[in-house]
């Protein structure tokens, strides 16, 4: 029975055919895993293969179908996380579980046991969060932290409860690489003090580089198990997808059109507190173009969408225009009409509505736009439900993406999957102008060549593409012209061949004199 | 020691279904009980309050009657549930409505014109309207919360009707009573069939029900209401606006509990007096939750909370217990309903902490 590859010893945590099914749809089929004691533990695997069904079971959030878990040797049962907490299994979600309302230490105390005071909670979170690197305030408003930031109070909340095993579900997707490093430094100690990790990630280089032992996932089944040292990004991303990961063929080429979509002297100031205000930010996109925006996160990377999609419209109409046309003091609305089309960085509750069918969410971006297919009926705005539903089924036929059943709820598909929807929910009307705020956050190899080479060929038919991004990888892949974000300001744009990341990473330093000095000149 | 609510991983839709029921079931049994500890035979008491009221046609109308109002001002209410507005304030709208509707016959007695009903019944809307325009307002401009602000304005209706009847709008022949004069046979509403009390009052009810549920589940404008209770920043991105959402869904249930209140007294009562309902928009709220806060779930709900008070008036007569008992069973039924969701929702644990700093230092 005992595992053959394993190391010798018993293993901290043990998994035999542990299945979930949801209907008739195995997510997890006969699954088997061994975790040894100090080991970092890759589970890897492609959008939709099962990872975060298996480790949710792992931590008493779904209840398995059939199977069983062996926590250092005995049978357990693991009814809820509070279960998996007082055996020593923390965990950090793909999606972040936390109350925008309250604050750092306040999200943090709810996990605790009661009876500990507030002000201890946060000398102690920021006691590890500063012996861990992770810099945190525990005062801050949850609501007013940027992605990467909410995932510290994540990590600083399972640290807090001394874990023994901690598992991290794509951890690294909305880190920067320095921030990741300093992840990446914490595992390190963790496992040095005789923990273990369980850890889901997309990004191959960093499973190479950090972990002991690799599992592979295919379809709710394991395919393989492998040394990631052994092997290479190419030869593990084949074990996952089971083909070649296509690359992405770059811009190069494109013939310049008008611009398309333009910022003039945009500044908002912090709606929030602890939001970042944008200033004198300019920008021009041309047909044919994909501007990527790199910068570390919270940088203002949130700010500059809303005020580009028009979520928060500003009062000066001049300071964006949309295919030659002014469009600041606009909504998001006019602005889909204007032929702009958005994808947010967040995907449940902000992108799509996790508990609607896909086709809903199909109707919540394109409702006016495509007011002519999908609704009848006039003032009375009846949804044509049918034709709607053919429109999403050809996206996810057209997007590849992976669900259980015909119109799921949008909550149930995988984060990767879903992302691919609301990147095709876009593509599919064929915007002149796009603007995308991390386009594949949590998306396996496969696909993300799939949306980028996606956002490459809709440039190449002549739209305008705004990509914004903290993988320069993917920067690199995508853009044919490249700016920083930093605090609040953008630089000026350069041409993707004159930049390499070492040139990128002095504009995130060294610009602001710069573009002051250009503003006193402009002026 | 503590109680703890745990979020269910897999709720049952089967008993998600079935929980209204459950909680019908839970009311009866929990009633019976009640009927047995003052000394009442159960089984005869629930007959009479269940059963009977059925089976004669003179209280289906009076269900009728009464079930009009709970379901028109119920289908309101739950466009402003479903959209994340806590109007709790109904049963003031439907006392502003009444007043409203009833500047005609009361102020303009004299003038005798088909136009007479027509124009209360938009009166009335309108009244009703207005008055839930106040919270709305202040929820949108001032971020106060609705919730309170909508219930506090009840009793502010209730006593601003106590005033009008007894001074400037009573009646110079009423010797005195606290009434207005008695509305002009064209400012009644017309009954619905011949066999009884039962008037137009219904059909409006069953007709604005009906025409919430086509509009949930068929229009945009539905989907804009489902979209922005579930996520506003959801619904900002779909290009809808949550500040625009306040207002469509309080005027809109306001003028609804309006209509409902110019129809009760134009219907039923057919003049004012200081007390007007017997709490319709508060059960409302009831009815709004029994019908899961869908529009045809709440006719259902309507009729059933209707007999309730008919019910209740019935057991008062024959086995001559309190008038109370009506508020007791609706009260019951609430409470079923919620915790029969709740359970279905999540689990209960109770979590037996440690003693603070007193035990730990005990133990070592
Ligand atoms: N609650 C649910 N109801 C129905 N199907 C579900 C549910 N949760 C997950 N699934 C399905 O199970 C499959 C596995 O999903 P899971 O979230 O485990 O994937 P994953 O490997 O974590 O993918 P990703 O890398 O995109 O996060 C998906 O096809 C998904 O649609
Ligand atoms: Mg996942």
């Amino acid at each position: 029975m005992s595992a053959v590859g394993a190391s010798g010893g018993s293993p901290l945590l043990a998994v035999r055919s542990l299945t979930k099914l949801f209907g008739s749809f195995a997510a997890c089929n006969a699954i088997d895993l061994d975790i040894q004691p100090g080991e970092i533990h890759a589970l890897l695997g492609e959008n939709g293969a099962g990872k975060s069904t298996l480790v949710k079971m792992l931590f008493g959030v779904l209840a398995p179908t059939s199977g069983q878990i062996l926590w250092k040797g005995e049978p357990v049962r693991i009814p809820s996380p509070g279960a998996a907490r007082r055996l020593g299994i923390g965990m950090v979600f793909q999606h972040f579980s936390l109350f925008e309302a309250l604050t750092v230490a306040e999200n943090i105390a709810l996990s605790l046991s009661p009876g500990i005071s507030l002000s201890k909670v946060a000398e102690e979170a920021s006691r590890l969060s500063h012996l861990y690197g992770l810099p945190l305030d525990p005062k801050a408003h949850v609501a007013d932290l940027s992605v990467g930031e909410r995932q510290r109070i994540e990590i600083v909340r399972a640290l807090l409860q001394n874990p023994e095993l901690i598992i991290l579900d794509e951890p690294t997707s909305v880190l920067t690489p320095q921030e990741a490093d300093r992840l990446f430094e914490t595992l390190a100690k963790l496992k040095a003090e005789g923990r273990s990790v369980l850890y889901i990630s997309h990004r191959l280089e960093e499973v190479q580089r950090i972990c002991d032992r690799a599992t592979v996932l295919r379809h709710g089944k394991v395919t393989g198990a492998c040394d990631p040292r052994q092997e290479t990004p190419a030869s593990l991303a084949r074990m996952m997808v089971g083909s070649d990961v296509a690359s992405v063929s770059a811009a190069g080429t494109n013939t310049k059109g008008d611009v398309l979509l333009e910022a003039r002297h945009l500044s908002v100031p912090a709606r929030t507190p602890f939001a970042v205000a944008l200033k004198n930010v300019c920008l021009k996109v041309r047909g044919g173009e994909v501007l990527a925006i790199a910068g570390v996160a919270g940088n203002g990377q949130g700010e500059l969408f809303d005020a580009l999609s028009g979520e928060y419209p500003v009062p000066d109409a001049g300071a964006v225009s949309i295919r030659g046309k002014a469009a600041g003091n606009l909504g998001i609305t006019a602005r889909r009409l204007m032929g702009a089309g958005f994808v947010p960085e967040e995907r449940h509750g902000h992108a799509a509505v996790p508990a609607l069918p896909l086709s809903d969410n199909l109707v919540l971006a394109r409702n006016q736009s495509d007011r002519k297919t999908f609704l009848a009926g006039g003032v009375l705005g009846v949804i044509r439900h049918a034709v709607v539903r053919i429109a999403s089924k050809r996206i996810s036929e057209t997007m590849d993406v992976r669900k259980s059943g015909e119109n799921p709820a949008a909550g149930s598909l995988s984060g990767g999957n879903l992302q691919k929807y609301i990147v095709g929910r876009e593509l599919d009307r064929q915007p002149a102008v796009l603007i995308v705020n991390q386009p594949t956050w949590g998306v396996d190899a496969g696909a993300a060549s799939r949306i980028r080479q996606a956002l490459v060929d809709l440039a190449k038919a002549g739209s305008a593409v705004l990509v914004i991004s903290q993988d320069l990888d993917e920067i690199f892949e995508v853009a044919t012209e490249i700016a920083v974000i930093s605090e609040g300001r953008l630089s000026d744009a350069y041409p993707a061949h004159e930049l390499t990341r070492e040139k990128i990473g002095l504009l995130m330093g060294g610009m602001y004199g710069k573009t002051e000095g250009e503003v006193a000149h402009a002026h | 020691m503590r109680i703890e609510l745990e979020k269910r991983a897999n709720p049952s839709t089967l008993y998600s279904i079935l929980s209204p029921f459950l909680a019908l079931g839970l009311t009866v049994i929990a009633g019976g009980i009640m009927f047995a500890l003052i000394g009442k035979d159960p089984v005869s008491a629930l007959y009479s309050f269940f059963i009977e009221p059925l089976l004669d046609i003179w209280s289906l109308h009076e269900i009728a009657i009464k079930a009009a109002p709970l379901i028109l001002i119920g289908a309101g209410l739950s466009i402003c549930y479903r959209s994340n507005n806590w109007n709790i304030g109904a049963e003031g709208q439907f006392i502003m409505g009444a007043i409203a509707g009833a500047i005609v016959p009361v102020v303009f007695h004299d003038w005798h014109s088909p136009l007479v009903l027509p124009l209360m019944l938009v009166f009335g809307m309108i009244g009703g309207a207005l008055y839930a325009a106040i919270p709305a307002f202040l929820k949108a401009h001032m971020n106060t919360n609705e919730i309170l602000t909508s219930l506090m304005l009840v009793y502010i209706a209730q006593l601003f009707l106590d005033w009008l009847v007894r001074g400037p709008w009573r009646s110079p022949d009423a010797y005195n009573f606290p009434v207005t004069r008695d509305f002009a046979p064209e400012a009644i509403l017309p009954e619905l069939i011949a066999s009884g009390r039962a008037n137009l009052g219904f059909a409006f009810a069953v007709l604005a029900a009906v025409g919430l549920w086509l509009m949930m589940r068929y229009t945009l404008k539905g989907f804009e209401i489902t979209v922005l209770g579930q996520s506003e920043r959801a619904g900002r991105f779909a290009g809808f606006s949550s500040k625009r959402m306040i207002w469509f869904s309080m005027l809109l249930s306001g003028a609804l509990a309006g209509l409902a209140g110019i129809s009760e007294v134009s219907g039923t009562i057919g003049k004012l007096q200081p007390i007007i309902s017997p709490g319709y928009g508060f059960t409302a709220i009831i009815v709004a939750f029994l019908g899961r806060l869908n529009p045809l779930g709440i006719i259902a709900a309507g009729l059933f909370l209707a007999l309730t008070y008919v019910g209740g008036e019935a057991v008062q007569l024959t086995l001559s217990v309190s008038d109370k008992v009506t508020r007791v069973f609706q009260g019951l039924l609430l409470f079923f309903v919620l915790s029969c969701d709740t359970l279905i929702q999540y689990k209960i644990r109770l979590v037996f902490s440690r003693i603070g700093q007193s035990s730990e230092g005990g133990a070592h």
